[in-house]
């Protein structure tokens, strides 16, 4: 039995142990929260409704857990558990000692019944969890050499104290329910099965007095675990369970868009900025610098990184912890911070961020909505302004600057794809060179204007949209590049000339709307271009027709090939476009179309477009060939596309993988134009037939 | 170290489809888009590397018109510290010599420790720097591809020699030195970069600035006189290897083997 003096001796303890320990988390939260104050701006109060619409989904509903089935159901299972059992250790916390230090269940009821259910279901779930970590070692955590070592022991320990945790709450309850029992007073009631219901069942025959102190034991291993837990979070990975709530609240709304050089800066004072992009850790958005606090290491963004995937120097998952050990180390909890240093060079290699092709796999995956695309194109702004640019894309940017193309192709034959000969005797072009007017623009792009092969996807989206009756025209020589990827590879000045160059010859040209052929273009008109009529992307164009009815389809005319479609990141990922190509492919009858496993928003990545076909990464092997190869393994023999570039990295895999007949690659709109029922006027049936057959 | 750059502004072979006038005596010139000559740039960039080790300044001039001016903005984007256009009416039609003679009035206004130009113009031949050396009396040295600074008053360079070999020398200074590309990886110099020169003055100095005699440059002065321009008809020759990439790749090493290549 515990006397009121022994009792309040206690109390002070632990009010002693609780200030020390709030004041300790305050003091190092205050040091994490050092660098965010030096970062650069980021705006991110904007459609606060919006924001919390994300929390609800993406934080309170782990929207993106079950991805992952296994380690997805385990943290749902530790998530929803911290929730409920939250509002009880704080009641533990402050009153766990009030009443003669063995306070009655905390609110009681169905919430006391669903608490103890909650703390057995976590401590299960981090058991399985560390016998996952100890026993079957998934894949995606293994730390490979250039990163340094792994730590598992800092997961299993982790996993450890909240299984303390659980353990010591439920002893605490179930010591309580056994001394209840031994006094014959009216015991609390311990749901079946639970953590505290089965210990107190194992202490039923300990003495009274034994029993006193494992209650008050418990309770200060409680305690303890508690605030030890919540001081050593901020160190590692487990700072996510402060961090998340925050950095998915502030996440990135915009899909498809590259954050401006300096929030608050508009285009025309760019001039008056000193210096472009990230060279230092301080450069930095204080958001990006969440971002690294709040990653989890779960590897997931790594997992899904064509990059990474075909052992080029990237790995998402690395060039957040490596910033967070940099930010852990020269923005230290004890001791003062430290000058900065060049991240180039550091603790990045160029190569590291020039491998990325800005494919968008690793922010789709990331559960706690950590952004890479923003951080790579502002560490590109920040080689570039260096002059620190691959040889390669140094000579393709330079073209761009004098020609408006990156093949330093000249301007006046941007518009001669639609002059071969056979192509103008189904179908004109009109060009808006001031004499003519159109309804609709069809944005080429350069890609699809001067590469011999790729200008085929042109001819097959005119002759679509020329077929379904449209009024369209192109810009011929007044058209330039869309410089999407300009842009994202960092040139950021190049790119706003080439895009005000483009906003002007659309609106002279008096247009209403766009259709591009090309996902980067669409994205550029998008996303990038401000003040230009609405665009579409020729296969959204294609499925609104077919299904209309204006376009009509002929049958696969008893072809046996299996078709699978590919998603282009752009269209895909980054603008959701995901329904539309496979209506299209459904419309056309008899055509047999698989899936492949990685499709969708987990589209595994072609090599990368625009200026990326420039650039000669190290790698073990190509991209395109893993997907040709995922391709073959699900039993297709045609691979359709829906953009330029990834036309090209394919027909380049099947060559390089030997699958040449194996395997062929058609654009969505090339496949249309095959099947197209072409409108044929009586006296020259039979030569329109011919053409027919000749595309097909 | 005071360093000059000789530069010149050509029609940038990557970008342009080269077409013979109706004449045949020179080049379609409309339409061609122009970039600096890529061995000055070698050259500019190999000077601001030497400057960023051991101090001093870079300067750049060209004997051009205004048009020409594109050129020293982007080198001076890319970090040089001066540029001059050297332009005059009578400067029109100069040979080689005529531009060396014209170089050497502008080198001996200054107090230059290193003149470097590109190894060759890619319009023209590999005439200027050996003649603006003898003109000076300066050392000289070609096809340079590397420099390594020994203290200030001689360097220490490398040159190329057939079969890709290197020649080490020591030379003094003041010299001429033609660089050879491959010596250093050029800067990029982007859009930003040219708009913040865009506005800085760049001084012109005429043929009397420089205290050169007319009769010394010019069409008049010429010695060399563009007579024709010839564009190698498509032949035959091109072969296409057949059979498995193994095969192929046997077949040409054989063939680079048999012609020399290997």
């Amino acid at each position: 039995m515990i006397t009121p003096a022994q009792a309040s001796w206690w109390i002070t303890l632990c009010l002693v142990i609780q200030f020390l320990g709030i004041a300790c988390f305050v003091f190092i939260v205050t040091k994490r929260i050092a660098p965010l104050i030096r970062a650069e701006h980021d705006f991110r109060l904007d459609r606060p409704w919006l924001r919390a619409q994300m929390l609800l989904k993406f934080w309170f509903g782990q929207w993106k857990h079950p991805r992952y089935r296994v380690a997805g159901t385990l943290h749902l299972f530790i998530f929803a558990g911290f929730l409920i059992l939250s509002t009880r250790a704080f009641y533990l916390l402050m009153f766990g000692l009030a009443d003669d230090l063995a306070a009655p269940s905390t609110t009681g009821g169905i919430y006391d019944i669903v608490a103890d259910y909650a703390a057995t279901i976590v401590f299960l779930a981090v058991s399985a969890a560390a016998v996952r970590r100890v026993f079957f070692k998934p894949a995606r955590y293994a730390v490979p050499e250039r990163y340094g070592k792994g730590h598992p022991v800092d997961a299993i320990f982790l996993l450890a104290l909240i299984a303390i945790l659980m353990v010591s709450e439920s002893l605490f309850e179930a010591s309580r329910t056994a001394i209840q029992i031994q006094q014959g007073a009216t015991a609390d009631f311990l749901p079946l099965l639970s953590l505290p219901w089965i210990l107190k069942d194992v202490l039923g025959s300990a003495s009274l007095a034994s029993l006193w102190k494992l209650h008050l034991v418990a309770y200060f291993v409680d305690v303890l675990t508690f605030y030890f837990l919540l001081c050593y979070r901020p160190f590692g990975i487990q700072f996510h369970v402060e961090t998340s709530l925050f950095n998915v609240f502030f996440a990135k709304l915009d899909r498809g868009t590259v954050k401006p050089v300096r929030w608050g800066v508009n285009d025309e004072r760019l001039d008056q900025v000193k210096s472009f992009g990230i060279k230092k850790f301080e450069d930095f958005t204080w958001k990006h610098m969440l971002d690294f606090y709040s990653c989890a290491d779960c590897g997931r963004c790594s997992d899904n990184c064509p990059a990474s995937a075909v052992g080029r120097p990237l790995s998402p998952r690395f060039l957040t912890i490596k910033a967070r050990d940099y930010a852990f180390e020269h923005f230290p909890v004890f001791g003062k911070s430290s000058n900065s240093h060049a991240l180039i060079g550091g603790i990045y290699s160029d190569d590291e961020i020039w491998s990325c092709t800005t494919c968008g796999a690793c922010e789709e995956e990331c559960p706690l909505m950590v952004e890479y695309i923003d951080k790579i194109v502002d560490l590109r702004r920040g080689l570039v302004d260096d002059g620190k640019v691959p040889k390669s894309i140094q000579k393709a940017l330079k073209a761009l600057e004098s020609r408006g193309n990156p093949y330093g192709k000249m301007e006046k034959k941007r518009g001669d794809w639609a002059k071969e000969k056979e192509f103008q005797q189904s179908c004109t072009v009109k060009v808006l060179d001031g004499k003519s007017s159109a309804k609709t623009l069809y944005f080429v792009d350069s890609i699809s204007s001067y590469d011999d092969r790729i200008q085929a996807i042109g001819r097959a989206t005119a002759r679509i949209l020329s077929a379904a009756g449209e009024d369209f025209a192109i810009l011929g020589a007044a058209e330039k590049d869309s410089a999407h990827d300009v842009r994202r590879f960092g040139e950021e000045m190049l790119f706003q000339a080439l895009r005000d160059h483009n906003v002007d010859a659309i609106k002279t040209s008096g247009v209403s709307r766009i259709v591009t052929s090309d996902p980067h273009a669409y994205n550029a008109l998008k996303h990038d271009y401000k003040d230009v009529p609405p665009v579409e992307h020729i296969g959204q164009f294609i499925a609104r027709e077919t299904k209309a009815g204006t376009l009509k389809l002929n049958d696969v005319q008893g072809s046996s090939n299996v078709y699978a479609y590919h998603d282009p990141c752009y269209l895909g990922r980054h603008n959701q476009v995901y329904d539309d190509p496979r209506a299209v492919l459904d419309a056309i009858p008899g055509l047999k179309r698989v899936e492949m496993s990685r499709c969708r928003d987990r589209s595994f990545c072609c090599g990368g477009g625009g200026l990326m076909l420039f650039y000669e990464p190290q790698e073990e092997e190509r991209m395109g060939v893993k997907r040709v190869r995922m391709a073959a393994e699900v039993g297709a023999n045609v691979i359709v596309t829906a953009c330029p570039f990834c036309m090209v990295n394919i027909e380049d895999a099947i060559k390089v993988s030997g699958m040449e007949g194996k395997m062929t690659a058609i654009d969505l709109a090339e496949l249309v134009d095959q099947h197209l029922v072409r409108e044929v006027p009586q006296p020259e049936a039979k030569g329109n037939e011919e053409l027919i057959h000749a595309h097909a | 170290m005071e360093i000059l750059v000789c530069a010149r502004r050509v029609p940038d072979t990557s970008e342009n489809e080269i077409q013979l006038n109706p004449a045949g005596n020179d080049i379609e010139r409309d339409d061609l888009v122009y970039s600096i000559n890529e061995p000055d740039n070698y050259a500019v960039e190999e000077a601001l590397q030497i400057v960023a080790k051991a101090g001093g300044n870079v300067t750049v001039a060209t004997v051009g018109g205004e048009e020409d001016e594109e050129i020293l903005r982007r080198e001076m984007a890319m970090g040089a510290n001066k540029a001059v256009l050297l332009s005059d009416e009578v400067f029109c039609g100069s040979d080689g010599r005529g531009i060396a003679t014209i170089l050497k009035g502008f080198v001996q206004k200054g107090n230059y420790d290193l003149v470097l130009t590109g190894v060759q113009a890619e319009d023209a031949g590999a005439q200027v720097g050996g003649m603006l050396a003898a003109m000076l009396d300066y050392a000289f040295a070609s096809l340079v591809n590397s420099i390594e600074v020994l203290d200030g008053k001689k360097l220490k360079i490398s040159c190329e020699v057939e079969g890709g070999n290197k020649e080490i020398s020591e030379i003094d200074l003041p010299c001429v030195l033609s660089i050879q590309t491959g010596i250093n990886e050029p800067r990029y110099v982007g859009m930003r970069g040219i708009r913040q020169v865009a506005s800085l003055e760049i001084p012109t100095y005429g043929a009397s600035d420089l205290g050169v005699d007319k009769a010394d440059v010019g069409e008049a002065a010429a010695k060399v006189k563009r007579d024709n321009y010839f564009v190698p008809a498509l032949g035959k020759g091109a072969e296409i290897l057949g059979g498995s990439s193994e095969e192929i790749a046997a077949k040409l090493i054989e063939l680079m083997k048999a012609k020399g290549g290997l």
